[in-house]
Order: structure tokens, then C-alpha cells, then sequence
């Protein structure tokens, strides 16, 4: 019954997969080769650098009219703040949906769940106009300040995370908390002692999946951030790069490279977990 | 034996309560200083409802009963602020004309119309000088032709011999140093406050007495007057009537003053969509792509996604983890960096795609020039982008049809492609359809694609608006609030998110329908 590797069958099978592997990863090789390639441009461009260096990653953090490593710390310090923040704000939600019964319960997880169909980005000019006002009052969550950004990606992470978190919970006997109440713990204790340990796993995951999100988000930073010392690395990338791919090519790809690495660890280690919340998508949304 | 004993449950432990005191403490605080700042800036509806906010915190947090909302409150607070007002103020802004040309609120307007004068060539002009008290106010001495003095101060002019305030002169120029509380400006300190010195205007007669130059004030005459009656302004040389119209101040002939002023215009910027040549045409082309683009993007990324899903999905294959890895990159890269890194690769003139097919069909595509080619080039890399997700969500919905369907189709003599067909098809796209609902969803709005790779571009030729050939709506309410040449438009931008909004409500709701997700979570919560 076995069926060897080059029977034609599996042969064709494995050429196919070759193909789509090669369109897959063409694009990244092409820049890990351009990123160690003095050259810096585009044209004529070989897969093996003929005097490979490091030459880009330096000049990579020695331009001062743009200032990569000012952008990555930007946006590391921005989806860091944003991700910590939403972890405490949903998992409170979360925890009261999940332990009690009060009128507009159900409403308020209705609400939530429709608010969440339209994506925050689409009222990008009304946040616009709304942080340009915040500003006029408190400059320091005022348009072009990563308060203000902060605030609207606060906003925007309700839905799903509350949803996710919520049916976590749900898992957790109430034995647990009851036991605690009766040994003098408050509701509050009850929720930071019992339930936030036992839920580290989905903390971490919706710790990471926001801070993903957040990395890459371009259109809100794009709209709300213009002076080249506040932007985000998605918004100060694009402005590098602009149609200058002749010239700043090769610094450009070392860029992409630092850039891309902190996602790809991450998502190397929560491979598992975003594959089983992709399927789950499947039944609840 | 021990008795254990129960201790009853503390309601509130001392500090846990000393902790919720100090940080309602600290919100009021900072709440009330808030609240100043705002009054001190006039900003009193802003006030009113930051002390609403607040009042609410204060009163859920220490009302018992409503202790479930103390853990809502933060998020809803921000939800609120965030996602539901904005997409109100969407709704509003739709129905008005706000925009470049209609910035401002008609107070504001008006007043800037009223201080607009215009010099009087044949009319006398002043020698000054400037005086400035101690809390900030101006005032002008002024010299008439005859010689006389005049103090300009508080918006009037007067003779300097009636003014009741003690006069001093330091020297022998035959200007005071100082008038009351009124000190006189050197050159330096002049320029300091030069700004608030030019906007200076007194009455004088029916004219206006302005600055001029740095020594010298003329005469001005004002150039409208505004007649609320009629809520029109008027042209003072001309007896030109102007009437407040929708935004616009406009005179029976048809012409129009240039700046208006942010006014509510009904259903006008949804008519433009529609009616207005210039703005429909473009904005119909548009329209259209983004369905084209949302569906192909579905469609190209599905198929392969499925294809590869089931090639990995076969027992014997080998290496299936390992090629399962290679193929997830496009997706775990952050999408602005492929992107870039695409636009860069076709590049029409030096783009590695070019270089390759130029090697082996010796052609060379205007990818990113030519509207048919830009589209195309979308196309491929959003299939980049987006098969892996659909492979991995075709893999795990093929592992769960269970294994004897197959085994009860082999045995009635189904050959693999009727297999194929008849069970593997038709319920991995039940359990698949929701998600390419969503999918489509996603690519209807997926602006980072669009903007990055093409920016809209090539554009329209003609168009009235900033329209490119591979906008997206989203794309185009994007350069309509904040790219456009000609200026800004929030109105009609708001006008294309409503029109969003309204299609993927849609979709979210048949998508609702299709899984009954909506009931399954009635029963569940």
C-alpha cells in the first residue's frame, strides 16, 4: 500500500506544493539577499550578494531624518501600553459577564458583539476630528501624540477580546470562588487571586494577538500621527521607502527584516493557539 | 477533633476600601481640574459632559447594587468614547457640508466678515503709539491732523483732555509714558506683541481705526455688516445683500462669499454621489472594484488555500509539517512590511517580477501604471497575503469530516474527484462559508493593501474628486478627508463610510443568519 515519494501520483503532488512554496517564500528570500547587499538598490539584484555585509543594518540606525530605531521603539512602546491596558480591561469585563447576573447583562454582550461588526477604521475621519477637539483641551491626547492613539485603539479592542476571554471564564468552576469567599476573600480578591491565575494561558494569548494587531495597524496611525518622531514603524516605513525603491532598497529590507522579527517570533510561539482560534472563528464568531 | 471555624465574609477589607477611596479620589481630582481647564477655555458642553462621566463613576462605585458595573465600567467607557460616538459623529458629519471652504461655525464666520475692512485711500492717517497694561490690555495714543491727542482703548476712540486716568509724561515728545494703568510699548516689547496689536480695531465715527504700519494707525471702513433680520451680510460699499444659505452666504445674482460655514445640507452629499457627473462617475467605478477586488480576493486565496489544504490533508503525503511551515510565512510576516516589499518587486523598471518575466517571455508588465495591470498586481499579492489563512482553515475543517464517508463513498464506487465533489466539497464549505462572509468582509475594507501597494493609483482621468483606478471606498473616503488637492471634504467622506457601514451590516447580518450565531449565543450567555 505504500506509496513511495516518486511515484508519479506524489510526484506531481510535491511539484505543486514546490511552486506555491516558491511563490511563498520568493519575496522574503529576495529581501534577507537585498538586506545584506552593499549595494542598496534594487537594480540588478542577485539571490547571492557577491560582497555580502552588514553595511545596510548600519546605516539602517545611523539616519537621522529617519530614525528607524525611534519608530520600532514607538511602535513596540505603543502595542505594549495598548496590549497591557486591553488585558486589564477586557479580562474585568470579561470576568463580569462571565460570574454575575444583572439586568442589561445581555444587552451589554448583544451590544458588544454588533458594535464589533463594524471595523473602528471605518470612522477614521470622525476620530480624526475628535482627537483634532481632545487636543484643543489636553495636548497630551491630541492628534499626533501616542496618548491619543492609545485611547483609540483602547476603544476599538472590546469586541472579539471580551467575547474570547468571557468563554475562558465560563470554563472555570465557581466552586473555586465560592470556597475563596467563604475563607473572608471580597469579589474583587476573588477575580485577582483565583480567576486571573487559573486564566494566565488566554491572558497571554490575547496579550499577544493585540500586540500583533497593534503592530501592524496602519490607517488609524496613519491618519493620527504626522511628525516623523511620534510615527509608528508601519507609517515610517511606508514614508522611508515611498518610490525610492532604486535608491534605498537594500536599507529598506534590513529594515523589513528587524521589522518583521518581532511578529514572527511571536507567532512561532503562539502558532497553536492562533490556528485553534482561526478554526473556532468557524463556529462562533 | 477541631471545630473549624467559619469566619464570616468581610464585606469590604480596610485596605481594599482605603484603595477605592484614593482612586475615586484621584479621578475626581483630576475630573475637576479638567473641568476648570475647560470652563477657563469656554468649552462648556465638553464640561457638562465630562461631569456627567464622572458623576456616573462616582455613582456606580458606591452604589452596591450595581457592583457588576464597576468591572464594565472602563471598557464601555472607552468603547463609548472610541467606536460608538465616532460612528455617530460619522452619521452627523454626513448630513452637513464640513469641508475645506466650510471649517468654521457661522459665529465664527460672521465675525471674521466683520472685521474685514478695507483702507480708505483720502482718509487721514494717525501717528501711534502703543501702550500695554499689566493684565494684557492695549490701548493707542493717536496724533490727528490738527495735533490734537486721542486715546484708542477698550474699542473706542476719545479726545486724551476727557479721559479720567492720570497722565504722565516722561520727556519732552509730547507723548505720555504712561496713561493710568496703560504703560507705553518700546520698539522690542512692540514686536513682541505684534500679533495682538495688528488685530486691534477702534471705532471712530463710522470708520475703523487699524494699525497701519509699526508707528502709524489709518482708516478703515468696515466691509460688511451683518443684519440678523435678513441673517444675511451685507457688502457696505456695494449695498450687496449676501443671505445665509446652507453653509453658503449667497447673493440673488448667484455669486457667493468664499468662505462659508459648517451647516447641516440634508441629503446633498448623498445626491452627489449619484447625480453629480463629475463626482458619480468615479465614484460608480469605485464602487464596483471594491466589489470585484473583495470577491476576487475571496475566490483567488480560497482556492489555492483549499487546494494546498487538501494535497497536505493526504496521509502519506510526506513532509507535511515542513511544507506546512514554508507556506505559513506570507502569513505571519506583518502585512505593511509585505506589502512594501511587494510594491518594490513590481516596480515596473527595475522590480524583480519584470527582471524574471522579461528572462523568460522576454515581456516586461506596466504593473503599477496601467489601471487593468495595477488590478491584477493587487490580486496577486492579496493572494500572497491570504491563502495561507484559507489553507489552515480548510485544513482543520477537512481533519473534522469524519473518515467513513469516505470509506461509505468507496465502497459505492466513487472515484477521488466524485469524492471530491459530492462529500469533501460540500461540507467543508459549511463549516467554511461564515468565514469567507468574513473574509470578504475584511477585503471590502482592506485599506492597507490597496493604499500601500498602489495608493489608488493610476488615477481616474477627469474626475472631480481624488479617485484612482484601484481605490477602494475605504481608500477613497481616506483621500477624500484627508488627500485631496483641492481640499478637504469631510461631508461627502462620511457620506462613503455610511454607505460602508450600510453593506457590511448587511454582511455581518446574513452571515448572523447563515451560522445562527446570534441564537447559539441567546441560548448560551
Amino acid at each position: 500500500m505504500y506509496k513511495g515519494f516518486l511515484e508519479p501520483a506524489y510526484l506531481w503532488r510535491h511539484i505543486v506544493i514546490w511552486l506555491c512554496i516558491a511563490f511563498a517564500i520568493l519575496p522574503v528570500l529576495w529581501i534577507i539577499s537585498a538586506s545584506f547587499d552593499p549595494s542598496n538598490t534594487i537594480i540588478g539584484q542577485k539571490l547571492i550578494p557577491s560582497n555580502p555585509s552588514l553595511e545596510n543594518y548600519r546605516k539602517l540606525f545611523n539616519d537621522p531624518t529617519h530614525p528607524f530605531g525611534r519608530w520600532m521603539l514607538n511602535t513596540l512602546k505603543v502595542s505594549f501600553i495598548t496590549s497591557a491596558l486591553v488585558v486589564i480591561m477586557t479580562s474585568l469585563a470579561a470576568y463580569s459577564f462571565s460570574r454575575f447576573r444583572f439586568r442589561g447583562r445581555k444587552t451589554g454582550l448583544f451590544s458588544i458583539l454588533l458594535i464589533q461588526m463594524f471595523p473602528q477604521m471605518l470612522a477614521m475621519v470622525a476620530i480624526y476630528l475628535l482627537l483634532l477637539w481632545i487636543g484643543e483641551h489636553f495636548p497630551t491626547f491630541g492628534l499626533n501624540t501616542h496618548g491619543g492613539l492609545i485611547l483609540v485603539y483602547l476603544g476599538g479592542a472590546m469586541g472579539v477580546n471580551v467575547w474570547l476571554m468571557k468563554g475562558y471564564f465560563d470554563t472555570i468552576p465557581t466552586s473555586l470562588e465560592e470556597a475563596a469567599t467563604i475563607d473572608g476573600a471580597t469579589r474583587f480578591q476573588c477575580f485577582y487571586k483565583v480567576i486571573l491565575p487559573l486564566s494566565r494561558p488566554i491572558l497571554v494569548v490575547i496579550f499577544f494577538l493585540q500586540f500583533i494587531g497593534t503592530y501592524s495597524e496602519y490607517v488609524l496611525a496613519k491618519v493620527l500621527l504626522s511628525s516623523n518622531d511620534v510615527l509608528t514603524l508601519a507609517v515610517g516605513l511606508q514614508s522611508f521607502i515611498g518610490d525610492q525603491y532604486a535608491k534605498r532598497w537594500g536599507v529598506f529590507s534590513a529594515a523589513a527584516i528587524i521589522g518583521s522579527a518581532p511578529i514572527l517570533t511571536l507567532f512561532a510561539l503562539l502558532q497553536n493557539e492562533l490556528v485553534s482560534g482561526l478554526t473556532r472563528g468557524a463556529v462562533k464568531e | 477533633m477541631k471545630v473549624a471555624t467559619r469566619r464570616a465574609p468581610v464585606d469590604i477589607p480596610i485596605p481594599g476600601l482605603i484603595a477605592k477611596v484614593a482612586l475615586l479620589g484621584i479621578l475626581n481630582a483630576l475630573a475637576i481640574w479638567a473641568i476648570f481647564v475647560l470652563i477657563g477655555e469656554s468649552a462648556y458642553w465638553i464640561a457638562v459632559m465630562l461631569a456627567a462621566g464622572c458623576a456616573l463613576i462616582d455613582w456606580v462605585f458606591l452604589t452596591p447594587r450595581l457592583f457588576p458595573w464597576r468591572y464594565l465600567i472602563p471598557g464601555l467607557i472607552f468603547m463609548a468614547a472610541m467606536v460608538v460616538y465616532p460612528i455617530c459623529y460619522t452619521v452627523a458629519v454626513a448630513f452637513t457640508n464640513y469641508g475645506t471652504g466650510h471649517l468654521l461655525t457661522k459665529e465664527q464666520v460672521i465675525e471674521n466678515y466683520l472685521s474685514r475692512a478695507t483702507l480708505q485711500e483720502d482718509a487721514p492717517e494717525y501717528p501711534a503709539a502703543m501702550y500695554k497694561s499689566h493684565d494684557g490690555r492695549f490701548a493707542v495714543v493717536l496724533i490727528d491732523p490738527k495735533g490734537e491727542k486721542l486715546l484708542g482703548v477698550d474699542g473706542e476712540v476719545l479726545p486724551l483732555g476727557e479721559v479720567q486716568l492720570p497722565v504722565e509724561y516722561a520727556d519732552s515728545d509730547g507723548v505720555p509714558e504712561s496713561i493710568g494703568p496703560y504703560q507705553r510699548l518700546g520698539t522690542l516689547e512692540l514686536f513682541q506683541h505684534m500679533s495682538a496689536v495688528e488685530a486691534l480695531q477702534f471705532h471712530f465715527e463710522d470708520f475703523i481705526l487699524k494699525m497701519r504700519n509699526v508707528d502709524r494707525f489709518a482708516t478703515y471702513k468696515p466691509q460688511y455688516s451683518y443684519d440678523s433680520n435678513l441673517d444675511a451680510l451685507i457688502d457696505t460699499t456695494t449695498g450687496k445683500v449676501y443671505t445665509a444659505t446652507q453653509g453658503t452666504f449667497l447673493a440673488d445674482d448667484g455669486e457667493a462669499l468664499d468662505v462659508g460655514y459648517r451647516a447641516p445640507v440634508g441629503w446633498s452629499n448623498f445626491a452627489r454621489l449619484i447625480r453629480s457627473p463629475q463626482v458619480s462617475g468615479p465614484f460608480f467605478r469605485v464602487f464596483v472594484w471594491t466589489f470585484e477586488w473583495a470577491a476576487l480576493s475571496v475566490v483567488t486565496t480560497f482556492i489555492l488555500g483549499l487546494l494546498l489544504a487538501v494535497l497536505l490533508n493526504d496521509q502519506k503525503m510526506k513532509f507535511k509539517g515542513f511544507y506546512r511551515v514554508l507556506l505559513v510565512i506570507p502569513y505571519a510576516m506583518p502585512a505593511f512590511i509585505s506589502a512594501l516589499i511587494w510594491r518594490g518587486l513590481l516596480n515596473a523598471e527595475v522590480g524583480l517580477i519584470n527582471d524574471m518575466l522579461q528572462f523568460l517571455f522576454n515581456v516586461r508588465v506596466p504593473w503599477l501604471q496601467d489601471p487593468f495591470w495595477a488590478k491584477v498586481a493587487l490580486i496577486i499579492v492579496n493572494l500572497w497575503l491570504g491563502f495561507p489563512y484559507m489553507m489552515l482553515v480548510s485544513l482543520g475543517s477537512l481533519q473534522s469530516i469524519p473518515d467513513e464517508l469516505y470509506e461509505a463513498s468507496r465502497v459505492d464506487g466513487a472515484t477521488g474527484w466524485q469524492q471530491f465533489w459530492h462529500v469533501t466539497f460540500p461540507l467543508l464549505l459549511v463549516s467554511v462559508a461564515p468565514l469567507l462572509v468574513s473574509s470578504f468582509a475584511f477585503n471590502f475594507n482592506n485599506f492597507g493593501v490597496i493604499y500601500l501597494v498602489t495608493q489608488g493609483r493610476p488615477a481616474i482621468p477627469g474626475a472631480q474628486t481624488p479617485a484612482g483606478a484601484t481605490d477602494i471606498l475605504i481608500t477613497y473616503t481616506y483621500r477624500l478627508a484627508f488627500e485631496s488637492g483641492s481640499g478637504t471634504d469631510y461631508g461627502l467622506a462620511s457620506a462613503v463610510t455610511i454607505l460602508i457601514f450600510l453593506i457590511i451590516g448587511t454582511l455581518s447580518w446574513f452571515n448572523f443568519r447563515f451560522t445562527g450565531a446570534l441564537e447559539e449565543v441567546h441560548e448560551n450567555v
